[in-house]
Parts: C-alpha cells; structure tokens; sequence
C-alpha cells in the first residue's frame, strides 16, 4: 500500500495510489484508532450533533422530494410538507409515464443510452489506450500523455459551445450523435488506467501469455483486463455520472424533444411551468425517478468508488 | 505524501530490471507496433475530432465577423482578426458575469471545503459512531444532477410550497439580493460530500504510527487534526480547491434552472449563460470570443492558485 506513483507531468495533481482502488475501503488501516485517551463526553455529544444537523440539512430535501411525488396537486400546497397525506406516487407515475405518449420515458431511454452505452465505450477505449501507454515504449508516447493530460483539465462545459460550431458545420446538431459522440472521449479515464496499468499489470504475465502464443489484442482483452477492472469500474462510474449530469451539451444541440435526456426533459418542463402549473407534479416525480439510476448505480458499485475516489481525485 | 513516492519513470526501469546492455538495442525497434496503433489510434482520433478540432474551430470563429451588403444584403463571414475580442472586452454584461461567479467562488468555495474538511476529519476522529451511515448520507447529494437539486431547491425557496415557511415568509430568497447565495446553497450540498470523501480517503491512507508520538505526548483529537492531519491532506485540498474553482467559473446548469423561480436571474448572469444568449441570438463569433476567453481566464485563475499555494506551502 506504499507506493503512490506521481506520473512524470503531473507534480499538480495528488499522488495516486494505484493499488487502493479496489481495495474494500471499510477496513481501516489501524484498527487501534479507537483506543488512546478517552475524549471527554462533551467533544464525542458535540460531533455527534455536528453531524446529526448536517445529516438533516442533506437528507431533508431529499425526503421532502420524496413526500411530494406521493401527493396529488391540491394536497401539494394544504399539506404539511415534510409528511404524507393520501398516499397517491402510483398514480402520479402513471400520469407521468402516460403524459403526451409516454415522453418521459423516453427521456429516460435516452439517459440510459448517452450515460450508459457512451460511458460503456469511453471506458474501453480509455482503457485500451492508457493500457498501451503504461505497457509499451515507442516514440510520441510521453507526448500523447501530456496532451491527454491537458485533456483532463479541460471542464466539459468548456467544450459545449466549441462542439456546437463543430456539428453545426456537419449540419449535425439535434442529433442523437451530437450528445453521444463526444461523450466516449474520456482523457481522465486514459490517465487512471495508464496509472493502474502500470502497477498491476505485471509484465511477466504478459511475456507468458505472448509465449502461449497469444496475440496483443487478445492478451488485453482476456488477461489485463480483469486486472485493471477495479480501475475501469472507477473509469465508468465517472464517464456515467458525467453524461448523466451533462447540461450545456443537450442546451445548446437539441431542439427535438425526443432527443433530450431526462434532466434537460425535466429542465424544459420546468421552465415551462408558470404556464403549465400541471406539470408541477410530473417535475417533482420525474425528478425523484432520474436519481434512482444514480443511487442504485452508486450502490452497486459501492466499494469501488469509495475507495476509487480518492485515486480518482483528480477529476 | 507520507508514502515514499516513486515517479513513474522509477517504476519503469525497476520493472524491467536487469540485462540494460540488451535493453537499450531493443529499444531502437519498436515492438508490436500495430497493436499499438490498434491500442491507441481508437481513443486518439475521438481525441483529436471532439477535444483538439473543436477547440481549433472556436478559435478561428472568434476570429471572423460577419459583413453584410447593404442592410438587407446577404450576410457573409470574413477574417476579422481581433475584433471579436474587442467587443468581449468592452461587454459589460459578460464582465459583470465574470465579477459575480468570483465574489461566489470567494464564499461558496471556502465554506464548501471548510465543512468537507470539518466532516472528513470528524469522520476520521474517534469521536463519532455510525461512520458508514453519515459517509453516505452525506455523499448522496452528488448523485443528484445539478438540474434536479437546482429544481429541488427552487421549490423549497418558494414561500407557498416550502417546508420551511417561517424562513420563506420573512426573506425572500429568491430575490435579487439574495438568489446568488441561494444557488451557492445548491452547489455546497451537492458537492460537499464528494470533497469530503476526497479529503477523507487521503485521511485514511496516512499510516496510524504518525499519530502515536502525538498521543503519548497527550495532544487531544483537535490538536492532532490541527498540526497533523490537516497538513498532511494539503495536496488534497488544494486539488478539491482548484476543481472547485474551475467548476464556479463554469457555473451553469443551476442558475439557468433557477430562472423559473426567479426573475432577478438573467439571461447573462454567470459568463457560461452570457455565451448561450449570445450564440442563440444568434452570434457565434462573439460566443466563441467570450468561450476563449473564459477558458483562459479559467486557465490562468487555476495555475495562479496552484503557485500562490505551492509558495505558501514552500515557506511554512
């Protein structure tokens, strides 16, 4: 657990520590940490309301989202909002899936292709190319990295309006490519598998392989793969959260409704809310529906983004 | 860092070990090359069409205007060199942008990092119970989009829905004097548990040992945190710190959302805004002068703050 790897252009960002990231981060290096002097009743009941306040200011929102969704228009307003009157989230989510033929779901389709499928195929090539420059020497490889490197400082909204002159001279905007496309670029993802390529790719395994008579390609997708997969869940989950919370792409390509993801859906329907206050109700559903994806993917992958985040940190 | 760094070039002739007279002959002829084209040419060639090439056309946008034959003549593009950049200069909405995305990074940023801190040191400490619970109560705003927390917040702010009337009856909080900080609320419950997490996963990989001396000596939980923990996560923090920066003169998705609840957000409000309105209008040549221009000022703001801390850090 010793080693943290500072790759040579990076003196700015954290040291990473390759070796952490798949590690279930709940064991805690020194069990012990609880022992030492006794801290005082009054410094353990301070922290303890310290957190227990914050626990409310993060989670109330959430629960009031929560509340909400279940209520019918009238009862939105003449009930006390941080608890239920008549129980009625059912049918609010069928009114919603059925609104102007099922729209909603689409958005939710849509979502699940640009986060899902883009950050799939981001995270490959990300992988296979920081694989390449962690395992081979050939000429222009630092170079590569580096520009990579500026790659990652760059913010994607930075990108949105640079991108839109782009697909606006192929006559590409509002289409589904427009949002899809730039979104399997990922240079952070390229840099951690570099990163954990090289301290968990031994280059023993891959001679033994080229013995057997492998071919390079095959080696990677059958033997250094699986190695580095606690870095390519880590890859995934952030190409994932960011599509999803993509906003300036979607703002400024898409026009056609059937196109958007389901948080700019909910974005226009909200803006279009002073006219329509029907719609109120199916923004406070579809928004408690649209982070579902996201907690459970958070569940899912829990023990690899507890620990990954911290190697991760220079997203 | 604690742990003893080995800079990756280290690693890579510890890998490769002995027999360096062989090696350096080797080393001439590149081996596998087609699997490293297949390897690398996939991801390099989407890097170069949406990273490098669209960077590439908005700067030459920025340098065209656009030149019409009489008032009703068709309109053609032209090289303008610089004139773009003069009307950015002299556009007081986008500077006025600019100056209210820096007065909120000044308090939203050092309040975010101050309490992300506070928690990950809390979390670290003995003092608490119930670890893993407030770990991810604390973190589960980020998997909220900042559309959906801005909608969220927009409601609660809102006197005839908000659960917290007697607050939203007294002030309005989404009126001109106070939406700005309305909407560094939503960004600092959004993201302070992911910095806290950052913070906190540097905490636990600084070995126990470095704690006992503090201990026998009988320095409490405040003062180890003071002079032992907080130095050492410094790296950490001044990289949640320039995220943050670059990710305040971004700032777009919640105030452009915020415009439904209140009318005292405009269509220029944070610069990301001022350059939509202005390529809707549609003026792209004068969007992409302001694009450049926010991704320099963006640039120089996070290099500044890496020196001035890197300094600070050299002369403590």
């Amino acid at each position: 657990m010793s080693t943290s790897i500072e790759p040579d252009a990076t003196s700015a960002m954290a040291a990473v520590n390759p070796r952490g990231i798949g590690r279930g981060g709940d064991t805690h290096p020194g069990a012990g940490r609880a022992r030492g002097p006794r801290e005082s009743l009054l410094s353990r009941s301070g922290a303890m309301l310290v957190m227990a306040i914050f626990t409310l200011y993060f989670l109330v929102p959430i629960w009031w989202l929560l509340v909400a969704s279940t209520k019918s228009r009238g009862q939105l307003f003449s009930t006390n909002p941080l608890w239920f009157a008549d129980f009625q989230l059912f049918q609010n989510i069928g009114a919603l899936f059925a609104y102007r033929d099922g729209v909603y779901l689409k958005w939710i389709l849509n979502s699940l292709l640009y986060a899902g499928l883009g950050a799939v195929v981001a995270t490959v090539l990300a992988g296979m190319c920081g694989y390449a420059l962690a395992k081979y020497r050939f000429p222009g490889r630092e170079t590569i990295f580096n520009i990579v490197l500026g790659g990652v400082l760059v913010p994607a909204t930075a990108l949105a309006l640079p991108l839109f002159l782009l697909f606006s001279r192929a006559q590409l905007t509002d289409t589904f490519w427009a949002v899809f496309l730039p979104s399997v670029v990922s240079p952070f993802g390229v840099y951690l598998s570099r990163v954990f390529a090289e301290a968990s790719v031994p280059e023993e395994l891959l001679e033994a392989s080229r013995l057997d008579g492998a071919s390079e390609l095959r080696t990677f997708f059958t033997v250094s793969i699986r190695l580095m997969f606690p870095a390519l869940i880590t890859v995934f989950l952030f190409q994932f959260v960011t599509i999803w919370n993509n906003f300036f792409l979607p703002l400024i390509m898409l026009r056609s409704e059937e196109l958007f993801p389901v948080t700019f859906g909910l974005y226009a329907w909200n803006s279009t809310i002073n006219q329509f206050p029907e719609l109120r109700t199916f923004v406070l559903v579809g928004s408690l529906l649209s982070i579902v994806p996201l907690i459970v993917t958070f569940l899912l992958l829990q023990r690899y983004w507890r620990t990954g985040l911290g190697s991760g940190a220079i997203k | 860092m604690t742990a003893p760094i080995t800079t990756a070039s280290g690693t890579r002739s510890a890998a490769r070990g002995g027999g360096s007279g062989t090696e350096v002959r080797r080393r001439r002829r590149v081996q596998h090359p087609w699997s490293i084209v297949a390897f690398v040419a996939p991801f390099a060639a989407l890097f170069v069409l949406f990273y490098l090439v669209p960077i590439g056309v908005a700067i030459w946008q920025s340098l065209l205007v656009v030149e019409r034959e009489g008032t009703f003549g068709e309109a053609r593009e032209v090289f303008g060199g610089l004139q773009q950049y003069v009307l950015v200069f002299q556009n007081e909405a986008f500077w006025t942008s600019v100056g209210r995305v820096l007065l909120f990074g000044i308090v939203q940023v050092p309040v975010m990092l101050g309490l992300a801190l506070l928690f990950a040191l809390l979390l670290d400490s003995p003092l608490i119970r119930g670890k893993k619970f407030f770990r991810l109560a604390f973190f589960a705003p980020y998997a909220v989009p900042g559309v959906i927390a801005a909608i969220m917040w927009g409601f609660l702010y809102s006197p005839n829905l908000s659960p917290f009337e007697a607050l939203t009856s007294r002030v309005d909080l989404l009126s001109a004097d106070f939406v700005l900080w309305a909407i560094a609320n939503v960004v600092t419950w959004v993201f302070v548990g992911y910095n806290m997490l950052i913070i906190y996963s540097t905490l636990l990989a600084i070995p126990q040992e470095i704690y006992e001396a503090a201990r026998i000596d009988g320095a409490g939980q405040a003062r180890i945190a003071w002079s032992i923990k907080i130095p050492l996560v410094r790296p950490a923090l001044v990289l949640t710190a320039v995220l943050s920066i670059i990710g305040t003169l971004q700032l777009l998705a919640e105030p452009q959302t915020f415009r439904s609840f209140s009318s005292a957000v405009t269509s220029t409000y944070t610069p990301n805004m001022t350059i939509y309105a202005t390529s809707s209008i549609p003026n792209v040549s004068l969007a992409a002068a302001f694009s450049v221009v926010l991704a320099l000022a963006t640039f120089v703001l996070s290099f500044a703050f890496l020196r001035f801390t890197r300094r600070a850090g050299a002369d403590s």
